[in-house]
C-alpha cells in the first residue's frame, strides 16, 4: 500500500495506469465493445443461415467485395464464422475473464494494494488495442479478414492471403499478453495475500484464478510456438505442416517433411486447456455469488478446490478429443476417450456442489444470483453434451456438425458469459460506487436466457439430425432440405438475443452515473473487497486487513447479523 | 421472477411461429438478383476488337494452322455435378486445341505486339464472359487494359472465377447464385491471364490483355481479321495456349490489306 | 407455492408446445433426428447414442428439477435462515463415486464400439480409393485386375458406387487441404489428410441414393463439396463399373 506524494497526470490515472483497478476497468470495457463486435458478425451469420443466399440490401455499402448486391459470397462466410469465434475467444471471454476479474479482484480479495508488478500489468493490457488493430486490419486486406476457422487448420491457412498472416499476428501478441498476465496473478496470489489468508482461507474465485493463471503459463506458449511455425510457413516458405506432393489451386507446391497432423496437437494442446481457462473463472465467480445469495457456506470447499486442480490438470490430458476423426492412430482415440470421460467427474462435483449450496438456503433471487444461477443450468448441459462427443464412436458423427456448435455454445455462452454478466453485476458496485438497476437486470437475464435457449438447443437437433458445421449453404444437401423453418426461427431468436444486450448495455451506462450510490457493502458479503470503499481508493485498504476465518460464514448460529466478514475480528464457531 | 417466465415463453413461442409461418425453406437458385439481359457488347464466339478511337483505314487478316493432327480433348467428367451435366446432352471436350478438317486452328489470340506509337483510351462498354453449363463462354478472348470485364453467372450453381495473372493482381471470387456479375478491371497488358473454376476444374478460360485494341480471335476456321490500323510496321504475336506464340512483321499502307499467316506444329 | 408451480409448469408447457410446432415444421414424413442407419455398424453406435442420451437425459432432469425445487423450496423468507453447514464428506463421496461408475460404464461400451469400427478392419471385398481435393471427390477402383493405376481403373468425380452386403474399404487421401469424407447414415465420417492415407470400412445394408458432405472447413467451396453415393445390388455395381469403363475408353 504505497503512498504516492505526487499527484499523477490525468494519462497516468485513466489511460497508462498501473492501478490494477483501472487495469480491469479498462479490459472491461474493450472486451464489451469486441464482445459486441463478435456479436454482430453472429448475426449475419444467421442471416445466412435463415435466409441462405437472399440479399441484405444495406450490407453492400459495408462489404462490396463479400456481399455483392447484399448477397453473401462463401468465402465471406467463411470470414465470418472465423471471426466471430476467433473475437469471442481471444479478444472477449478470455479477456473479460481473466484480464478483468482477474485484475480486478485478486489484490482487492487478498488483502494487498496491488498487484506484484504494476507496470508489467500495464502493458499486459496495453498489447490489446494493438492486437485488435492487427486482427481488424484483415478486413480491409485483400481477401479479407482470416477465413480458416478460429482453429486455422493447416494446410488451408496457409494458403489463404494477408488477413490470415493478420490473425496469426494478433493472437502472438495477445497470448504475451495473457502470459505477463498470469505471471502477475500467480506471483501476487503466492506472495501477498494479507496476513491471516492462508490458502484454504482464500475465496474460491481466487483459487480458480490462480489455477487459471498456471493453467495459461503452461498452455499459451505452446500456442504461440504453433502459431510462429505457422506464421513461417505462410511467409517463409518452410514446412513445418505442408507434406511433400501437395497441388494447391493446380500449382504443385515446393514443400516436403511437414506433418499435417501436428498442427492440430499443437494447436489443441492449448486450446483444450484455453477453454478450461474460459470456464474456470466463471465457475469460481458462480461459488462467490452463490453462496451470498443462499446466505449459506460454499458446500464442500476443500472438494471445490480439488475439483478446481483437478479439472486443470486433466484439461492438459484430453486435447485429442478434438481430433478422433482426423486420422491419427486410433489407439489414441482410446486413451484419450477415457481422460475425456474422467475430466467430468471433478465438473459433476461442482454442479452438486452448487446444489449442495443452495439447500437449505435463504435464497435471493438478485440479478447477479439470476445470472449464477443461469450460469450453473446451461454449464450443466453443455458438459452433458460433451459426453456425447467424449463417446468417441458417436463423436465420429456428431464431429464437425451443429451438435458440437450447440455444445460449444452452451459451455461458453451459456457457462462462461453468464458467469460474465454474474461477476458484472455482482462487481459493478465495488467497481464504480452505483447500484446497477434491479429491474432491468432481471428483465435482461429473463430474455437473454430465453432467447438463448432458443437459439442454442435446436443446434442438438440439428446436429443430429447431420447438419455439418461451417456450411455457407445446407440447402445444397437433400437429407438437409428440411431445417430450414428450424434455422430461421434460430435466426430470429439470435436477433431478439443481441437486441436484448440493450437493455443490458442502457443498464450500465445510466447506472455509471444515475445509480444509486452502492456503499462499501451492498450485498452484506464476508470477502475483503467488501470491506473497503466503493471504489476502493488506490492502495485498496487505508488499513491492511488481518484475515481470521474463510470466506463463506454466512447464517453462523449465534451470530447477530447472517454474514460474518473474513477480516472481522469477532470469533466464529465451526470456521476454519 | 415468474413474470419474466410468463414473458420469455411468449417471446419464444410468437417467434417461432414466426419462423414455422416463412414458408417452405429458400432454394439455393434463390429468387433474388433479377438477371439483368447480358449486355450485348463483345460476346461472341471471336469477339471483334472494339472500333479504335484513333481510326486508321489499313487492316491485316490471315488463317492460322495446325500442321498435323490435333490431340483430341478429354471427355469432361460432368457428372460431378447435376446441374451441368443436365445442360448437356452429348459429351463435352476439352478445348485446348480445336481445328477443323482443313486445319485452322481456332482460339489462338492474335495481336500487335510492337510498332504502335500513341494512346487508345479504354472504352467504358464491358466485354463479358459468361459462365453457361458450366463452361466459359468465350474459351478466348482479348480485353484493352483498364476496360471492364464483366463476369457473369448463367447456372444454378457455384462457380468462382480464379484469375491467375502473373503481372496484374489476381483474384478469386464466388458467386453462389445464379444471375450475380463481378466486374473487374486488368490494368497492364498481359498475355495471357488464365481464369479457372475451383468447384468445376475443367473449366478454363484465357483472356488477352492489350493496351491497344488491335486485336483478334481466330474463329472456327482459323481466320482472324484486325482493321483500323494506322500505316505503319508492325510485330504481330499469336498465342495458343498449348504452342505458346509465333510473331511476324507486317508492313501496311492506308487503305491497305496484307494477310499474315501462322502456323503451329501439333504435337 | 401452488400458483408458482402451475406457472411455471404453462411456461414449460409453452415451450414444449413451441418446440413441437418447430419440430412439425419439418416437410410432412421427414423428421428432424437421427437419418436412417444403412451399414452394420451404424446400428451400434447409434445404440451407443441412445445410452449417453439415456444416462444425460436422466442427470439433466434430476439436476435442473433439483436446482428448481430449491430455487421454490428455499427462497428467502421472513422468519427462516439458512441451515449453516460447510458440506458432508459422505455425500460428496457418494456424488464423486456414482457419476465415475456411470462414466467407467460408457467409456467400456465407447472403447467396444470403438474397436470394432477403428480396430483391424475385416478383410475387404472391395477396396476404393478416393482422393480429395478442392472441391471435388476424386474416385476410383481398381478395375478387373485389383490394382490400382492401372489402364483398367474406373475413375469418377463425385459418383460413388458400392454393392450393397459387401465389406469396402474406403482410403481417403487429398490433393491439398484436409477434406473429411462424412455419410451420415453411415454415422462415420473420417478426415482426408495431405500426406497420409486414412481409411474406413463398411458394410452397407441397404440399397439407395445417399449423400457425401465434406466435414472439413477446405475453403470456399467447402459446403458445396457434395458428392453422390448409390449403394446397389451386386450385379448392378457390376454393370455399372463395366459401362463406366466403356465410356471412359471411348
Amino acid at each position: 500500500m504505497s503512498t504516492e506524494s505526487h499527484r499523477p497526470s490525468f494519462l497516468q490515472r485513466y489511460i497508462f495506469s498501473t492501478d490494477h483497478k483501472v487495469i480491469g476497468i479498462q479490459f472491461l470495457f474493450t472486451s464489451l465493445f469486441m464482445l459486441l463486435f463478435g456479436g454482430l458478425l453472429a448475426m449475419l451469420i444467421r442471416w445466412q443461415l435463415g435466409w441462405p443466399g437472399h440479399p441484405l440490401a444495406f450490407m453492400e455499402k459495408i462489404a462490396p467485395e463479400g456481399m455483392p448486391g447484399g448477397i453473401m459470397v462463401p468465402e465471406y462466410y467463411n470470414m465470418l464464422f472465423t471471426m466471430h469465434g476467433s473475437i469471442m475467444i481471444f479478444f472477449a471471454i478470455i479477456p473479460l475473464l481473466v484480464g478483468v476479474f482477474g485484475n480486478y479482484l485478486i489484490p482487492l480479495k487478498i488483502g494487498a494494494g496491488d498487484m506484484a508488478f504494476p507496470r508489467l500489468n500495464m502493458i499486459s493490457y496495453w498489447m490489446m488495442p494493438p492486437a485488435i488493430a492487427i486482427v481488424c486490419a484483415g478486413f480491409f486486406l485483400q481477401g479479407g479478414a482470416a477465413a480458416a476457422g478460429w482453429t486455422a487448420y493447416a494446410p488451408l491457412s496457409t494458403t489463404l492471403g494477408p488477413g490470415q498472416v493478420c490473425w496469426i499476428v494478433a493472437i502472438i501478441v495477445l497470448g504475451t499478453s495473457s502470459i505477463m498476465g498470469a505471471v502477475n496473478y500467480v506471483t501476487t496470489i503466492i506472495n501477498l495475500r494479507a496476513p491471516g489468508m492462508s490458502f484454504f482461507r482464500l475465496p474460491l474465485s481466487i483459487w480458480a484464478l490462480f489455477i487459471t493463471a498456471i493453467m495459461v503459463l503452461l498452455a499459451t506458449p505452446v500456442l504461440a510456438s504453433a502459431l510462429i511455425l505457422l506464421l513461417l510457413d505462410c511467409t517463409a516458405g518452410t514446412s513445418f505442416f505442408l507434406p511433400a506432393g501437395l497441388i494447391i489451386d493446380g500449382i504443385a507446391q515446393h514443400n516436403s517433411g511437414g506433418q499435417v497432423l501436428l498442427w492440430q496437437h499443437l494447436f489443441w494442446f492449448y486450446s483444450h486447456p484455453a477453454v478450461y481457462i474460459m470456464i474456470l473463472p466463471a465457475m469460481g465467480i458462480a461459488s462467490e455469488i452463490l453462496p451470498v445469495f443462499s446466505r449459506k457456506p460454499l458446500f464442500g470447499y476443500h472438494s471445490m478446490v480439488y475439483a478446481i486442480i483437478g479439472i486443470a490438470g486433466l484439461g492438459f490430458l484430453v486435447w485429442a478429443h478434438h481430433m478422433f476423426a482426423s486420422g491419427m492412430n486410433p489407439t489414441l482415440g482410446t486413451s484419450f476417450m477415457i481422460s475425456t470421460m474422467i475430466i467430468a467427474v471433478p465438473s459433476a462435483i461442482k454442479t452438486f456442489n452448487w446444489l449442495g449450496t443452495l439447500w437449505r438456503g435463504s435464497i435471493r433471487l438478485t440479478t447477479p444470483m439470476l445470472h449464477a444461477l443461469g450460469f450453473v443450468s446451461m454449464f450443466v448441459i453443455g458438459g452433458l453434451t460433451g459426453i456425447f462427443a467424449a463417446a468417441t464412436p458417436v463423436d465420429l458423427y456428431i464431429h464437425d456438425t451443429y451438435f458440437i456448435v450447440g455444445h460449444l455454445h452452451y459451455v461458453l455462452f451459456g457457462g462462461s458469459l453468464f458467469g460474465i454478466f454474474a461477476g458484472i453485476t455482482f462487481w459493478f458496485p465495488k467497481m464504480f460506487g452505483r447500484m446497477l438497476n434491479e429491474t432491468l437486470g432481471k428483465l435482461h437475464f429473463a430474455l437473454t436466457f430465453a432467447f438463448f435457449n432458443a437459439v442454442m438447443f435446436p443446434m442438438f437437433i440439428l446436429g443430429i439430425a447431420g447438419m455439418p458445421r461451417r456450411i455457407y449453404d445446407y440447402t445444397q444437401y437433400a437429407h438437409l432440405a428440411h431445417v430450414g423453418g428450424l434455422n430461421r426461427m434460430m435466426s430470429v431468436a439470435a436477433f431478439c438475443l443481441l437486441a436484448s444486450q440493450l437493455l443490458f448495455i442502457i443498464n450500465f451506462f445510466w447506472s455509471l452515473f444515475r445509480g444509486k450510490p452502492a456503499g462499501d457493502n451492498p450485498w452484506q458479503a464476508n470477502t475483503l473487497e467488501w470491506a473497503t470503499s466503493s471504489p476502493p481508493p488506490h492502495g485498496n485498504f487505508t488499513v491492511t486487513p488481518t484475515v481470521y476465518r474463510g470466506p463463506y460464514e454466512y447464517s453462523v448460529p449465534g451470530h447477530a447479523k447472517d454474514w460474518l466478514p473474513q477480516h472481522d475480528p469477532l470469533p466464529s464457531p465451526g470456521g476454519h | 421472477m415468474t413474470r419474466s417466465r410468463w414473458f420469455s415463453s411468449l417471446a419464444l413461442a410468437v417467434f417461432v411461429g414466426i419462423g414455422c409461418g416463412s414458408g417452405k425453406p429458400p432454394e439455393a437458385s434463390a429468387k433474388t438478383t433479377t438477371a439483368e439481359p447480358a449486355a450485348p457488347m463483345q460476346l461472341a464466339e471471336a469477339p471483334a476488337a472494339a472500333a479504335p478511337v484513333v481510326a486508321g483505314s489499313a487492316s491485316v487478316r490471315g488463317t492460322v494452322h495446325l500442321n498435323g493432327t490435333a490431340p483430341k480433348g478429354e471427355v469432361v467428367k460432368m457428372g460431378a455435378d447435376p446441374v451441368c451435366q443436365q445442360q448437356h446432352a452429348t459429351p463435352v471436350v476439352t478445348e485446348e486445341v480445336v481445328a477443323n478438317a482443313q486445319g485452322g486452328l481456332k482460339n489462338v489470340f492474335v495481336y500487335v505486339k510492337e510498332g504502335l506509337s500513341g494512346s487508345f483510351p479504354a472504352p467504358t462498354t464491358p466485354v463479358v464472359l459468361n459462365q453457361t453449363g458450366c463452361w466459359y463462354q468465350p474459351h478466348v478472348f482479348g480485353i484493352q487494359a483498364n476496360q471492364p470485364l464483366e463476369i457473369v453467372n448463367d447456372d444454378a450453381t457455384l462457380h468462382n472465377i480464379n484469375a491467375k495473372p502473373t503481372t496484374n493482381q489476381p483474384f478469386n471470387v464466388a458467386q453462389p447464385v445464379k444471375g450475380m456479375k463481378t466486374t473487374k478491371k486488368f490494368t497492364k497488358p498481359e498475355v495471357a491471364v488464365h481464369f479457372k473454376c475451383n468447384v468445376h476444374p475443367w473449366m478454363s478460360a484465357y483472356v488477352g490483355v492489350v493496351e491497344h485494341p488491335f486485336f483478334a480471335v481466330s474463329g472456327d476456321d482459323g481466320a482472324f481479321s484486325i482493321s483500323g490500323l494506322p500505316a505503319g510496321t508492325y510485330v504481330l504475336e499469336a498465342w495458343q495456349e498449348k504452342y505458346g506464340t509465333q510473331t511476324q512483321k507486317v508492313t501496311v499502307g492506308d487503305g491497305a490489306a496484307q494477310t499474315v499467316d501462322f502456323t503451329f506444329n501439333a504435337q | 407455492m401452488l400458483t408458482v408451480v402451475l406457472r411455471l409448469a404453462a411456461a414449460v408447457t409453452v415451450w414444449l408446445a413451441a418446440a413441437a410446432a418447430a419440430w412439425a415444421d419439418a416437410t410432412p414424413g421427414v423428421r428432424i433426428w437421427l437419418p436412417e442407419a444403412i451399414t452394420t455398424t451404424a446400428p451400434e453406435i447409434d445404440r451407443l447414442f441412445y445410452c449417453v442420451l439415456v444416462i444425460t437425459g436422466i442427470a439433466f432432469v434430476l439436476v435442473e428439477a433439483t436446482l428448481l425445487v430449491f430455487l421454490i423450496r428455499y427462497r428467502a423468507r421472513p422468519g427462516r435462515s439458512a441451515t449453516y453447514t460447510h458440506g458432508n464428506s459422505l455425500v460428496e463421496i457418494i456424488w464423486t463415486v456414482l457419476p465415475a461408475c456411470l462414466l467407467l460404464v460408457l467409456a467400456l461400451r465407447s472403447q467396444r464400439v470403438w474397436a470394432r469400427v477403428r480396430g483391424t478392419p475385416p478383410t475387404p471385398q472391395l477396396e476404393v480409393e478416393i482422393t480429395a481435393e478442392q472441391f471435388a471427390w476424386n474416385i476410383r477402383y481398381a478395375g478387373a485386375d485389383g490394382t490400382f493405376n492401372t489402364a483398367d481403373d474406373i475413375t469418377t468425380v463425385n459418383q460413388l458406387h458400392l454393392p450393397v452386403q459387401k465389406t469396402v474399404l474406403i482410403r481417403l487421401k487429398s490433393k491439398d487441404v484436409i477434406h473429411s469424407f462424412f455419410v451420415p447414415q453411415f454415422r462415420m465420417k473420417q478426415d482426408a489428410v495431405p500426406g497420409l492415407t486414412t481409411h474406413v470400412w463398411i458394410s452397407a445394408t441397404k440399397t439407395g441414393h445417399y449423400e457425401i458432405a465434406c466435414a472439413e472447413l477446405c475453403g470456399l467451396g467447402h459446403y458445396r463439396m457434395r458428392g453422390y453415393l448409390t449403394i446397389e445390388t451386386s450385379e448392378a455395381f457390376q454393370a455399372w463399373l463395366a459401362q463406366t469403363l466403356a465410356e471412359q475408353q471411348t
